[in-house]
């Protein structure tokens, strides 16, 4: 039943995707699918935290934006002279802040029936860090200076841009640690709350440290997995595969310029579709194992779990983990696939909120429903402008173009988007609150 | 009868607690309901309040049926409950407290506040203490005085002396002879068995949700079965 | 003199501010802090319903300016107000009878409520951008400033001018007034009191015969009406922008969290810490200390704890470490 659901499900959104081809374009509809794509790898991460463990992560901004940081950090070449510059003052700094974060770690488990720990720590924090920006000002300052314009920062490794998909995801575990271990013993609602702001400290740091990230001056023409539409443009291959995919007229200039385009949003949909259905594989293995089960147990009785002698902060720090870790993946495929990063752009509606309404619609607790989740709420939130307008336009005929109420409206177009986004998310948790695919019971 | 409670059956889903229990009650006595650990007294108690759902049986309390009032209804016809746990709150002044007990009479309370104090005298001095600062014997009698704040024609107790020592816990009986004397029905369930039934008009015994045994209070401390098997002896 | 000339510029750039934007998040917090204590759920629509509120207020001032009428040296906003507010109140009240009112029959956990204020949050979002639009509108009018700089210097004849916004003065007299009539309300009166009662034991206020459809009205009500006052005073000091109440529902959470969720006066209180903190410690007190030492300090670092960048991120970080150590709030035992 279940099954036929799904399949059901996705053939119709195969077809959304097919008519959108044909009535907008067939670079639309690709870019759609693309970031579809995306956005389900997005919402199976989530899923894996809320799903499976029942841990409400408000912070997925932050680990999308780390994912995408990573990008920066693997891809980009190295900037020599940044590096000559400072590079010496920001490596001191960082064995200073691993020499501080030692000393607090070392007090901690040293001294942990001390009755002021706590404040010794608090105090040793509070102190060095102007001593932190005193060691990393001058260095900072040296970077930031150089050639501004389109460097200032340290750049990156220079490697292929797939490895910084596996580092994405490996940072995003590694802030998923730190804040699972600060805050997963907390109520949900705390949980909620404290991972939105952290999510909100992260980003900020991404958005103001210009010499690692350069900031909000965006880092632009990352490398690709995919190649170039100038490059096939001029390729022999190319014209003659256009050429014969184009068999009944001939094929001009300006075809050619349009179907390059179209075949690099392929080869990243045929990459991104080859990744999904991979992470789909290991994430069904790893719920369906007698580990996804107990995950479950702990999810829908705590108190049980507990009874039974489960671990369960640990066991649910292992699934926060990789669930960020997903989450950062699919950040830095977001930002490999924009082909630019610009961390001014992440926002909690848009990379926390919507990704939230994708799970919950698609159905928490089945991996399917997260990934038609992604796809159905991806395929709204783009296509609800043309609708709106659509709308806009059949219910306004009766006024002139010109009526200041119509233009109004018209202008307003893009915000119909999250009219739609509440307006379903209400309806669904009213009325099909398990979702459009409900989890699987399984017998035990 | 003033209060009475008639063939009550029910409980939570498919598990019965209770099964054709029935307990009365008049003004000015004492009744108590006692028994083993999950014999259902709380949830016989429960049941007569509208706080689970029954399956059958009837609650009439002055001649009028309202075993289908909710509990709030109840409450606005005189039927008072001071809960086992969770019974004051702790975030309000002992004065609110009261005040909070008479929230559904509308006429001057002041009076009333007083005869209160008049009647708990050692909560009188905190008055404007949060009612979380007390200890547990005047946290217990500011639940009772809450209770009693909306002059109620019958009081329920649910283990008035869980968890206080025998001093503070002959305090509150003697407090809950002194309401008795108020012409008011007290219905209480009690887990120390001997001191209740030495102040109670009358008892009721339940085992495993049903009615097991039913007297007045001397009888039932005199009877020898009832002491082997429930009072220790 | 020197010692007079930096204690005006800190009040200029610390006291003063942190005092104002402190007042503007203790009205929202204390928002928060009833709908959980009563509702028991974090209101993630509250930033959005704040933006909804001041927007409401913004075109009724527009509409009353169109008539010619205004308050002279006062914004006309403050004549708006009421009509706001009431607006508000309709929509707060529309919400809790159409959505939370079945999650409450329903008695859902308290994430499901979180989750469907998520979609109430995005259904304000769009009603406000698509009825005012996102950009950042201005609707101060009157007089700017109750003392300015250039006349202060003029009067005292000292370095460092005080300068007093008419904004500053409006949001902290409005503060007072507000809270003051709230804690009247929550301490003096019977409706009051049956408010904190329900927060504190919802089952013996139950069982006291409180109607919690009555206290559950009041308290949208109430918490509208600060909404709508903390986002109209947010406005008239800076600037109304849809995007910046949504971000300060963050410091507003942070503040409540700080004062230990659902205590009022925790949460008045974890305002003025999280404004004062955020203000205080990206202040660069190059200046101050300039007039406080005997010697010229010709330092080209800024004497400055974290840069202004990191804002919002001292709202969080101390919010992380109120969770950690007092996850009750810092105020805890102080109930109103």
């Amino acid at each position: 039943m279940n099954n036929i659901d799904a399949k059901t499900s996705f053939t119709i959104m195969g077809f959304l995707l097919l008519i959108v081809g044909i009535l907008q374009s067939w670079g639309v509809a690709f870019s759609i699918l693309n970031l579809c794509l995306i956005s389900a790898i997005m919402s199976m991460g989530v899923n894996i935290q809320w799903g499976f463990a029942g841990l409400i992560n408000f912070g997925v901004m932050g680990f999308l934006a780390i994912g995408g940081l990573a990008t920066v950090l693997i891809s980009v070449p190295p900037v020599v002279e940044s590096w000559s510059a400072g590079g010496l003052g920001i490596l001191l700094s960082l064995i200073f802040l691993i020499l501080i974060i030692y000393a607090c770690l070392f007090i901690n488990k040293r001294y942990s029936k001390y009755k002021y720990k706590y404040h010794l720590i608090f105090a040793i924090i509070i102190l060095t860090i102007p001593v932190l920006k005193l060691i990393s000002g001058p260095s900072i300052k040296l970077i930031e200076s150089i050639n501004p314009a389109a460097q200032g920062y340290l750049g990156g490794l220079g490697l292929p841009i797939i490895f910084s998909w596996f580092v994405g995801g490996l940072l995003s575990a590694a802030l998923a640690f730190v804040i699972g271990k600060i805050c997963l013993g907390l109520r949900s609602d705390y949980l909620a709350i404290s991972t939105l702001l952290i999510s909100g400290i992260i980003v900020s740091v991404i958005k103001h440290e210009e010499w690692l990230s350069r900031g909000v001056k965006n880092v632009i023409g990352l490398k690709r997995p995919a190649p170039y539409e100038v490059d096939l443009q001029n390729s022999e291959w190319f014209i003659n595969l256009i050429e014969i995919i184009h068999f009944w007229s001939p094929t001009t200039k300006g075809i050619i310029i349009s179907s390059s385009g179209i075949f690099v949003k392929i080869c990243f949909s045929v990459i991104f579709l080859i990744t999904l259905l991979i992470l789909l594989y290991l994430s069904e293995r790893a719920v369906n194992s007698p580990w996804g089960r107990m995950m479950r147990a702990i999810r829908d009785n705590e108190t049980a779990a507990k009874a039974m002698g489960k671990n369960i902060v640990k066991q649910q720090l292992n699934i926060f983990m990789i669930g960020s870790a997903i989450i950062g993946f699919a950040g830095a495929m977001l930002v490999t696939y924009d082909g630019l990063f610009t961390p001014s752009s992440y926002q909690p509606l848009r990379y926390t909120f919507l990704i939230w309404v994708m799970v919950l619609l698609g159905g928490s607790g089945n991996n399917y429903g997260a990934i038609l989740g992604g796809f159905v709420v991806w395929f709204i939130w783009i296509e609800s402008a043309p609708i709106a307008l659509f709308l806009i336009n059949i219910f306004t005929f009766f006024l002139e173009n010109e009526n200041i109420f119509k233009i109004h409206l018209i202008e307003s177009v893009p915000y119909f988007r999250y009219l739609m986004m509440g307006v379903g998310l209400l309806l669904v948790m009213r009325y099909k609150p398990e979702g459009l695919l409900p989890e699987k019971k399984i017998k035990f | 009868m003033f209060f009475k409670a008639n063939n009550l059956s029910g409980g939570y889903g498919e598990v019965k607690v209770i099964e054709n229990c029935n307990f009365n009650v008049n003004r000015g006595e004492i009744v108590s309901i006692l028994g083993p650990n999950g014999a259902g007294k709380s949830s016989a108690m429960k049941a007569m309040l509208g706080m689970l759902k029954l399956e059958s049986g009837t609650v009439v309390l002055d001649e009028k049926d309202i075993s289908n009032f909710n509990t709030q209804d109840r409450i606005k016809l005189g039927i008072s409950f001071v809960p086992q746990v969770n019974n004051i709150f702790t975030e309000l002044t002992v004065n609110e407290n009261l005040e909070m007990g008479a929230f559904t009479s509308s006429d001057d309370i002041k009076d009333k506040i007083e005869e209160m104090y008049d009647l708990f005298p050692a909560i009188k001095e905190k008055k404007y203490q949060f009612a979380g600062e007390l200890s547990g014997g005047q946290r217990q009698q500011v639940a009772i005085a809450r209770a009693l704040m909306n002059n109620p024609s019958i009081l329920m107790l649910d283990e008035p002396t869980a968890g206080v020592s025998p001093v503070v816990m002959q305090e509150i009986f003697e407090h809950i002879i002194q309401i008795k004397e108020k012409n008011i029905a007290i219905l209480m369930v009690e887990q120390n068995a001997n001191q209740a039934l030495k102040i109670s008009d009358r008892g009721y015994i339940l085992v495993t949700g049903q009615n097991a045994y039913h007297g007045t209070g001397q009888e039932l401390l005199n009877d020898p079965e009832i002491r082997k098997t429930f009072l220790g002896g | 003199m020197d010692f007079l000339n930096a204690l005006i510029l800190l009040s200029n750039f610390v006291i003063v501010p942190s005092i104002t934007y402190g007042s503007q998040l203790a009205l929202g917090a204390i928002g928060v802090t009833l709908i959980y204590g009563i509702l028991r759920f974090a209101n993630f629509a509250y930033g959005d319903l704040m933006a909804f509120g001041t927007m409401c207020v913004i075109l009724f001032t527009w509409l009353l300016k169109s008539w010619g009428v205004n308050l002279g040296i006062f914004p006309t906003a403050l004549l708006a107000l009421p009509f706001g507010i009431t607006l508000t109140i309709i929509v707060s009240l529309f919400f809790d009878k159409t959505v939370f009112e079945y999650y409450r029959n329903k008695k859902s956990s308290p994430v499901t409520f979180i989750v469907v204020s998520l979609g109430i949050m995005f259904v304000l979002n769009a009603v406000v951008r698509i009825i005012i639009g996102p950009n950042d509108i201005v609707f101060m009018d009157g007089s700017r400033f109750i003392i300015s700089a250039v006349d202060f210097k003029e009067a005292t004849g000292l370095l460092e001018g005080l300068t007093i916004k008419s904004t500053q003065v409006i949001t902290i007299i409005t503060t007072s007034l507000t809270c003051f009539l709230l804690f009247n309300f929550l301490n003096k009166t019977k409706t009051g009191k049956s408010m904190r009662a329900y927060s504190n034991n919802e089952d013996l206020a139950l069982l006291s015969g409180i109607d919690p459809n009555k206290i559950i009205l009041i308290t949208w009500i109430i918490a509208s009406i600060l909404a709508t006052i903390a986002g109209t005073l947010y406005g008239l000091d800076k600037s109304f922008k849809p995007f910046t109440y949504f971000n300060n529902l963050l410091p507003i959470f942070a503040a409540t969290i700080v004062g230990g969720i659902g205590n009022p006066l925790g949460a008045f209180y974890g305002g003025f810490v999280i404004a004062f903190s955020e203000i205080a410690l990206t202040y660069a007190y190059k200046k101050f200390i300039f007039y406080l030492l005997p010697f010229s300090s010709d330092s080209t670092n800024l004497i400055q704890y974290i840069s202004t960048d990191y804002k919002f991120a001292i709202s969080f970080a101390i919010l992380v470490v109120v969770l950690i150590f007092k996850p009750q709030g810092i105020f805890k035992g102080k109930v109103i």
